[in-house]
């Protein structure tokens, strides 16, 4: 060990592999599970969040997975949760979770034309 | 009684690894315990036969030797049976019965704690405790653990080894 | 860039490896690649989660699902439902991760709730065997700090100014043992651990070692440089046998990485340390006697002063301190010896950790803030006791400390208070013990454990132990006269006062405590000859109740022949006869006989 940079980049990197395990996150975003999610495809959606927080380090960030939501037919559905607040997404795909990703988590827009509100009108 | 059982465990082989072990410990700092740690290992049982070359090798009295392997209880004179058969005494274990299930064990097997049976196949120890006291009472087989003994279990775990 | 989405942390503490946690292990990594998770789920082994009794543990995060109990029969249908689907099984969660319909996690539950977790923090949360997960709970940045930025006496000072007291037994002030070790002069300086935690019932030291390695490491290199030391020894039980491996390769990655080595973090620091087995003698937790184990000799106690801090191993000036008093020192440096001085009591700041076992329905582990109520410890984290029985005593201090009883249950835990109750800190163990344990018997099973352990060197305590324990077996035998309460207590006296260390100074207390709380368990066994709690086995009659159908059945298994009766009627027992076997009571039909 040369030094406390040293050190920190180690910490840095390691971070990452370990922040799953710290429960007290300021936004969580949860997966729709169920045998209905993941035939309509839920698994690559979870796989494109999970990438994405990763990739851009959004420590703060919890995606974990849930079951049935509820409305099957809107199936993949992740919803997110941020200052006692949710949003819910509808008829996820991998790349619109990743722009979810960009627009909501990162800006703060929340990308309406995907939301359950925008859908049901 | 042990006299084969000692005899069976002085092997060329095991001479020239504790003959490694004292080779390599040379110029370490107290380098006694570590020695006869590894001797236990190697001959599962450091009779005077080992304690002797230690002795010559490491240039240490045999006395001082023989009162450092009776002193502590790893270590011992004769060989431990085929199966050692341990049963915690440790005090959340003792609270929770073990005594009885020692008194079962000695009754089925025929051997008092701390002995080895003449035919070599069990040694019957009382350990202290294990560190596994959220399973107590706790007894130990060689590597396996059994937790939450009941009385009753007993038979049917020694059954295993009979 | 890792994918993964959830952790499985499956417990690999001693507890849980005993009741089959490997081979859980094992399924899952089968079960996972079965379902095609393997490159979105991750299975971790971790060090102890402190609530043995529901083991084997396992934790699933980012959730935090507590399963407890788990067989390998479930990992298929967590596997499926919890990682694959996302449903948390719920009637596989620990009984109280769950309340109604709500999932609590691991955090949330009752026991871990009340706990203040600074000496465990990374205990159940990191992967013992990777050195960049404790890196990535900020190890090695005390290290890191001190070496660079802090002087010698500024270290010292700071572990003074905390007030972190030795969590090995005794209370000593920790700062001031820095300090004697810094101050004293010699050619060479040692740093030495004690992890021969020999306390029958206290397994803290062991699930640190297991679970959080690295804090003890780094924790002894800060103390190196502190003293000046470059060269470090740890003296642990060979008896933990999953301790030492972790223990090994903890050592080996930090050498790897540098962190204990030649010029840590480009200073002139050098610090090396080395492993070293006990090899099963309790009085080798005796500091001077762990000195002379370490130089390879018998372990018997040297007298004092001088004292280790100026002479200590191989005559050299030695600081020798505990698992769990290391596991402190990192949280210290980082957080200040005010945030330290901010938990628990003045006298007594910061945590401890307590091994609960015995009669209580929640046995493991537990960290509390100094200054919680026994009640609180037993009832709200424990559980109270299981099976409706009554609580009796709590027995705190292993060996060397004392049975209190419930008039107590509403004093604070601290170092002093449990000494004026008569009782100690001891390292940790806290033994609860209901209606059905017998007082006379568990003071002599303690004294049974310190005669066996008495090194034999000073006369107080080698025989003194011995003298005592005969009185106790008299008692129990229900031989004792009322004269042998006075014996004991004279005994113990005189052997607290002249023995030489503190294996012996302690050794009475069980006795003198159980005397002071429970006189009249004793004087029942002398004057009536009974053993209310149904302990003592001579003390025990076998009688035959109103039940008695008459089967004639005992006495045709009886080997004396001492039942008599006929045919129908209620049958008798000759106590003078009766060997007390039991074979009566297994052979009756309609559970007449009983033993009491």
């Amino acid at each position: 060990m040369k030094s406390l940079d040293e050190l920190a980049k180690i910490r840095e990197k390691a971070l990452k592999k370990v922040s799953t395990r710290n429960s007290d996150k300021k936004v969580r975003i949860v997966v729709g599970m169920a045998t209905c999610g993941i035939s309509a495809g839920a698994r690559p959606v979870l796989n494109a969040l999970v990438e994405e927080v990763n990739k851009r380090e959004l420590v703060d960030v919890e995606v974990t997975q849930t079951g049935c939501i509820g409305i099957c037919r809107l199936e993949p559905i992740f919803e997110v949760y941020q200052n006692g607040e949710k949003v819910t997404y509808v008829n996820m795909t991998a790349e619109k979770a990743r722009e979810v990703v960009a627009n909501h988590i990162v800006n703060g827009n929340v990308v309406s034309k995907y939301t359950i509100g925008a859908y049901e009108k | 009684m042990s006299k084969e059982l000692i005899e069976s465990i002085l092997t060329e082989e095991n001479f020239e690894k504790l003959y490694e072990v004292i080779e390599a410990n040379k110029g370490r700092k107290g380098p006694l315990m570590p020695t006869l740690h590894a001797a236990q290992n190697i001959f599962g049982a450091i009779p005077y036969e080992v304690q002797k070359v230690i002795s010559e090798k490491m240039n240490v009295p045999l006395a001082e030797i023989y009162g450092v392997v009776t002193f502590y209880s790893r270590f011992t004179l004769v060989p431990k049976g085929k199966f050692v058969v341990s049963v915690c005494l440790g005090t959340a274990c003792y609270v929770k019965g073990s005594q009885n299930i020692i008194d079962e064990i000695e009754k089925i097997i025929d051997v008092k704690v701390g002995n080895t049976s003449p035919d070599g196949k069990f040694t019957l120890e009382a350990t202290r405790c294990i560190g596994a006291c959220g399973l107590a009472p706790v007894m130990t087989i060689g590597e396996e653990v059994f937790g939450r003994v009941e009385l009753s279990d007993v038979s049917t775990i020694m059954a295993k080894y009979l | 860039m890792s994918l993964v989405r959830s952790h499985v942390l499956i417990c690999g503490g001693t507890g849980c490896t005993s009741s089959g946690s490997i081979s859980i292990h094992e399924k899952f990594e089968e079960c996972i690649k079965k379902f095609g998770l393997d490159k979105e789920v991750k299975v971790v082994k971790t060090g102890c989660f402190g609530l043995c009794e529901a083991g084997p543990i396992v934790v699933v995060y980012p959730e935090g699902a507590f399963y407890s109990h788990v067989k390998v029969e479930d990992i298929e249908r967590i596997t499926e439902e919890h990682l694959y689907k996302g449903r948390i099984v719920k009637d596989l969660l620990f009984k109280q991760a769950l309340e109604g319909d709500v999932i609590k996690s691991v955090n949330e539950v009752q026991f871990y709730k009340k706990q203040k977790r600074v000496v465990l923090k990374n205990c159940g949360v990191i992967n013992p065997e990777v050195i960049e997960e404790y890196i990535a709970f900020d190890g090695y940045k005390a290290l890191g700090k001190v070496v660079t930025e802090m002087t010698q006496q500024e270290v010292v000072d700071e572990i003074k100014k905390s007030g972190l007291r030795g969590r090995g037994g005794g209370g000593f002030p920790t700062g001031l043992k820095w300090q004697f070790t810094l101050d004293a002069i010699g050619k060479e300086k040692y740093v030495a651990c004690n992890a021969d935690e020999g306390d029958p019932g206290a397994f803290m030291d062991r699930s640190v070692l297991e679970g959080d390695p690295h804090s003890v490491i780094e924790a002894m290199a800060i103390a190196g440089y502190a003293i000046g030391a470059s060269k470090g020894f740890i003296y642990i039980r060979a008896e933990y046998p999953i301790a030492v491996e972790r223990l090994e390769i903890a050592l080996a990655q930090a050498k790897e990485l540098g962190v204990i080595g030649d010029n840590i973090f480009s200073t002139d620091f050098s610090f090396d340390l080395e492993i070293r087995l006990g090899a099963g003698a309790f009085v080798c937790g005796e500091e001077t006697a762990l000195i002379e184990s370490i130089e390879g000799r018998r372990g018997m106690p040297r007298p004092r002063p001088p004292f280790p801090a100026n002479k200590g191993i191989f005559q050299m000036p030695t600081l020798l301190n505990n698992v769990e008093t290391y596991a402190n020192i990192t949280q210290i440096i980082l957080n200040g010896a005010e945030w330290f001085r901010s938990i628990g009591t003045e006298k007594s700041p910061g945590t401890k950790v307590f091994a609960l076992g015995g009669k209580i329905n929640n046995t493991g582990l537990v960290e509390i803030p100094m200054g919680m109520t026994l009640r609180e410890v037993i009832y709200d984290i424990g559980g109270g006791i299981p099976n409706g029985k009554a609580f009796k005593a709590v027995q705190t201090g292993g060996p060397s400390g004392g049975c209190l009883t419930y008039k107590h249950l509403d004093e604070q835990i601290t170092y002093d208070n449990l000494v004026r109750l008569g009782s100690m800190m001891g390292s940790g163990g806290m033994i609860v013990l209901d209606e059905d344990n017998c007082m006379v018997d568990v003071a002599r099973f303690f004294l049974d454990f310190t005669v066996d352990e008495s090194c034999g060197k000073c006369t107080p305590c080698r025989e003194g132990t011995k003298r005592m324990l005969e009185l106790l077996n008299k008692i129990c035998d229900g031989k004792g006269e009322i004269e042998d309460i006075a014996r004991l207590e004279n005994l113990a006296v005189n052997i607290k006062d002249s023995s030489l260390c503190g294996l012996g100074q302690t050794a009475p207390n069980p006795v003198l405590s159980t005397i002071k709380n429970f006189r009249h368990e004793y004087i029942s066994h002398i004057e009536d000859k009974k053993c209310e709690a149904g302990v003592c086995k001579a003390l025990l009659k076998v009688t035959i109740t109103d039940k008695c159908i008459g089967c004639t059945a005992c006495t045709k298994v009886c080997p004396v022949d001492c039942i008599s009766g006929s045919r129908k009627e209620m049958h008798v027992i000759d106590q003078n006869l009766c060997i007390k076997c039991g074979a009566c009571i297994e052979k009756c039909p309609v559970n007449a006989i009983i033993l009491k």
